[in-house]
């Protein structure tokens, strides 16, 4: 009986129902989640009306339809006979076709600009400078509309076009350019590439043995970098060297031969390389100079090389301070393709806002336009995220 | 230790010049190596090829003055469109014989947003000469008082729009994005779960479809009867987007606070609001300034966006003093024009960001 007593004494006073901080965390929760559902609801009542007010067709039935619009360019085969389906999968193409290339572009120039800003050559690093200023603080919508209006109304007809290089020629009709005739060469070309980089995998592990086992190493890199040249080059020969190049003339009023990219699309593509290539450099020069001097000066110390030095010791740690900002970039690049659609080039948005304009089904557009860009979006940040933890520092 | 250092013969010197003045720069700066040679002599080829065609369009070949368009295609750049459209790329629609209101807004702006970069102004001032100058422009902009005629928003554009766009969407976006980093750091899991969704699915959505979105949808959300102007609908969307943007901003500053902070103030017994409102924010929010300020940035280029849902900002302004039939085939020149005005406005703010940061930062600089 006494110790009955003790024990209920010794237990911590239950709190009152109200100042239960686990029941006051679920009764938040309750209010909270109430008040959105209510206001989410309440917005989806009024539209659910308004759309039978109105007679809003709904559903994706769209889809199935003759789009009966055309569209300037695609990378697969499309004729406006199609349906909206089909439609829909062009744009998603040519925005994924810019992104990527922009993305590819993009971090080779701001690479480039990021190191060119820390050039001890004074000029140079000038340079990179006034690049990084002035094409960050200019809207990128701003500047997609300059490289257009420089290529479609400032530059001349086809007959006076610009050479800006040997056979490149920039008209009003777009970029025209030479591109190699196609030859069945290329094809085995291609899978000599495919089989010297396999055979990196080997070389890569029998040098390290050796250098394990002996100390000397192996000129791993200039050896890598003659296999993956070397083997496509003696494919090549062993064709015949089928070159040839196809040439754009002037035809007429246009040029024919070679290949040409539309105004539209090389001002998208200019745009958003050159406003994301100055991102990119901010983050290039941010990560580098985030690798303490001591790490440089420990390297020097060891007797490394400075090509070494930047592969082994700065590069690595760099680049932990450098994917994460970089992913973002990637991120905002793919979303700002989506600008196309203010200078006509066929897009996803674009594409879906003319299908929203036909058939008036706003909701669905928006919705697949927005569906499309998350997978987009949570796809390069995993892919990222996994790159990243691949060289993220493993801390022991 | 005065006594020390005099003990001491210590003769200041210079370090002995590393070589002779210009010529000795040069060859530290411009020609150290042989790699750098050539990338000097490529720099300055391409400096020769690309500024003298430059000046030549811009200066010497260009037209000040001239009637109409056709007397302005001379192989330059024609400024006379500049002079021409300066006052409709600058205030749009806006009623001509009430110019002196846009532009009194546009000086009003510019006002406020130097005075929140005077530190010394930060605090509950600011906030009054903030409210009051709103108020203003606000009034001034929309009119309805006697002697001001009202001017209806579908009229608002140019200059003054950008900056209402920008400016509004900060300061309302601001409060939202305090919650939703709050929301998403909290330790409840139907408010996280919600925060975070809301937060990512605006941040992995590009800005032209939540503008669309409020466009096209807003008017379908709202009960019968209810209408909103397109203006107000873009400003939505901003705020919106705004909100999402600035809780990650300040997400980071609530991380960045030492768990001991938070310690502390359960310990003295502080409620979730007074501690979160006297111990965390305070410090979080100060620590963010600089990236609120990069943020603002990055919003005051997005109005530019508003031009797709076809309302005239800056950028929508100039687009349609280019369909003039007198005036053809000058986009070079406005789009010149206008990237001057949005570049200097980004470059200041910028700059100032990165002093703010230097400043923040010079108490963990030893």
């Amino acid at each position: 009986m006494a110790s009955d007593e003790a024990a209920l004494t010794l237990a911590p006073a239950r709190p009152a129902p109200w100042r239960d901080p686990k029941l006051r965390a679920i009764a938040y929760q309750i209010v909270f989640v109430a008040a959105v559902v209510g206001a989410v609801g309440f917005l989806v009542h009024n539209m659910l009306g308004n759309i039978s007010r109105q007679n809003i067709a709904t559903g994706f039935g769209f889809l199935r339809k003759e789009a009966a619009f055309g569209i300037g360019e695609s990378l697969i085969p499309y004729s406006p006979a199609d349906t909206y389906g089909r439609a829909f999968l062009v744009g998603l193409s040519n925005t994924l076709y810019v992104a990527a290339l922009g993305i590819v572009l993009a971090t080779i120039l701001g690479t480039v600009m990021g190191l060119a800003r820390l050039s001890g050559n004074w000029l140079v690093a000038k340079l990179a400078q006034i690049y990084v200023e002035t094409f960050r603080n200019i809207p990128l919508l701003l500047q997609l509309f300059f490289w257009w209006g420089l290529l479609n109304t400032a530059a001349p007809a086809p007959r006076q076009a610009w050479q800006v290089l040997p056979d490149v020629f920039v008209s009003n009709r777009g970029i025209a350019y030479p591109v190699p005739v196609a030859s069945p060469a290329y094809k085995w070309m291609a899978l000599a590439v495919v089989v010297a980089l396999a055979l990196l995998v080997p070389l890569r592990r029998w040098a390290a043995a050796r250098q394990a086992a002996t100390g000397r190493q192996f000129p791993r890199g200039w050896a890598g970098l003659g296999i993956v040249l070397g083997l496509p080059l003696i494919v090549f020969v062993a064709f015949g060297a089928p070159f040839a190049l196809s040439v754009p003339s002037l035809h007429g009023f246009n040029f024919s031969g070679g290949s040409a990219v539309s105004p539209e699309f090389a001002a998208l593509l200019l745009g958003l390389v050159i406003y994301s290539g100055t991102f990119i450099a901010e983050i290039v020069r941010a990560g580098i100079l985030a690798v303490s001097w001591g790490q440089s000066e420990a390297a020097m110390a060891l007797g490394l090389k400075s090509g070494q030095r930047m592969r082994l010791v700065v590069l690595p740690q760099a680049l932990r301070v450098i994917v994460p900002p970089l992913t973002s970039q990637y991120l905002s690049l793919t979303k700002n393709s989506s600008l196309a659609v203010a200078i006509g080039f066929p897009d996803l948005v674009s594409i879906a806002n003319t299908t929203m304009n036909q058939t008036g089904q706003a909701i669905e557009g928006i919705a697949m336009i927005m569906a499309v860009y998350l997978f987009i979006s949570l796809s390069i940040s995993l892919a990222m995220n996994l790159y990243n933890r691949a060289v993220a520092l493993v801390e022991r | 230790m005065a006594d020390i250092a005099q003990d001491i013969p210590v003769v200041r010197q210079a370090p002995p010049p590393r070589s002779t003045r210009a010529l000795g720069w040069l060859r530290v700066h411009l020609f150290s190596s042989v790699f750098n040679s050539i990338l000097t002599l490529l720099a300055v080829g391409l400096l020769a090829a690309a500024v003298p065609p430059l000046v030549r369009w811009a200066l010497i070949d260009a037209i000040w003055s001239a009637p109409n368009g056709q007397a302005c295609h001379a192989g330059g750049a024609c400024w006379a469109f500049i002079g021409e459209k300066m006052r409709f790329i600058l205030f749009g629609r806006y009623p001509a014989d009430q110019e002196w209101r846009p532009i009194a807004v546009v000086a009003i702006f510019i006002a406020m947003i130097a005075a929140a970069c005077v530190r010394p102004l930060w605090g509950r001032r600011l906030a009054v000469v903030w409210f009051a100058g709103l108020s203003a422009a606000f009034l001034l902009m929309a009119g309805g008082l006697p002697g001001l005629r009202p001017v209806e928003t579908g009229l608002w554009s140019g200059l003054p729009l950008t900056l209402i766009l920008a400016v509004i969407a900060m300061l309302f976006g601001f409060p939202l994005g305090v919650l939703l980093a709050l929301g998403r750091r909290s330790r409840l899991p139907a408010v996280r779960g919600i925060c975070v969704g809301y937060i990512e699915l605006v941040r992995g959505v590009p800005l032209i479809t939540v503008l669309f979105m409020a466009s096209l949808m807003l008017p379908l959300f709202l009960p019968a009867g209810v209408t909103i102007d397109k203006v107000l609908r873009a400003q939505v969307a901003f705020i919106l987007f705004a909100a999402a943007y600035l809780a990650e901003v300040v997400r980071g500053g609530l991380q960045a606070i030492p768990k001991g902070q938070i310690e502390a103030a359960d310990a003295l017994g502080l409620s979730y609001l007074q501690r979160t409102r006297l111990i965390v924010l305070p410090q979080a929010l100060a620590m963010v300034i600089p990236p609120l300020v990069n943020t603002f940035i990055g919003m005051f280029k997005d109005t530019s966006l508003v031009l797709i849902v076809s309302l005239f900002d800056l950028l929508g302004a100039t687009e349609f003093a280019l369909t003039d039939s007198n005036w053809q085939g000058f986009a070079v020149e406005a789009d010149v024009f206008i990237a001057a005005i949005y570049w200097s406005f980004c470059f200041f703010m910028s700059r100032y960001s990165q002093l703010l940061e230097r400043e923040f930062n010079r108490g963990k600089q030893r």
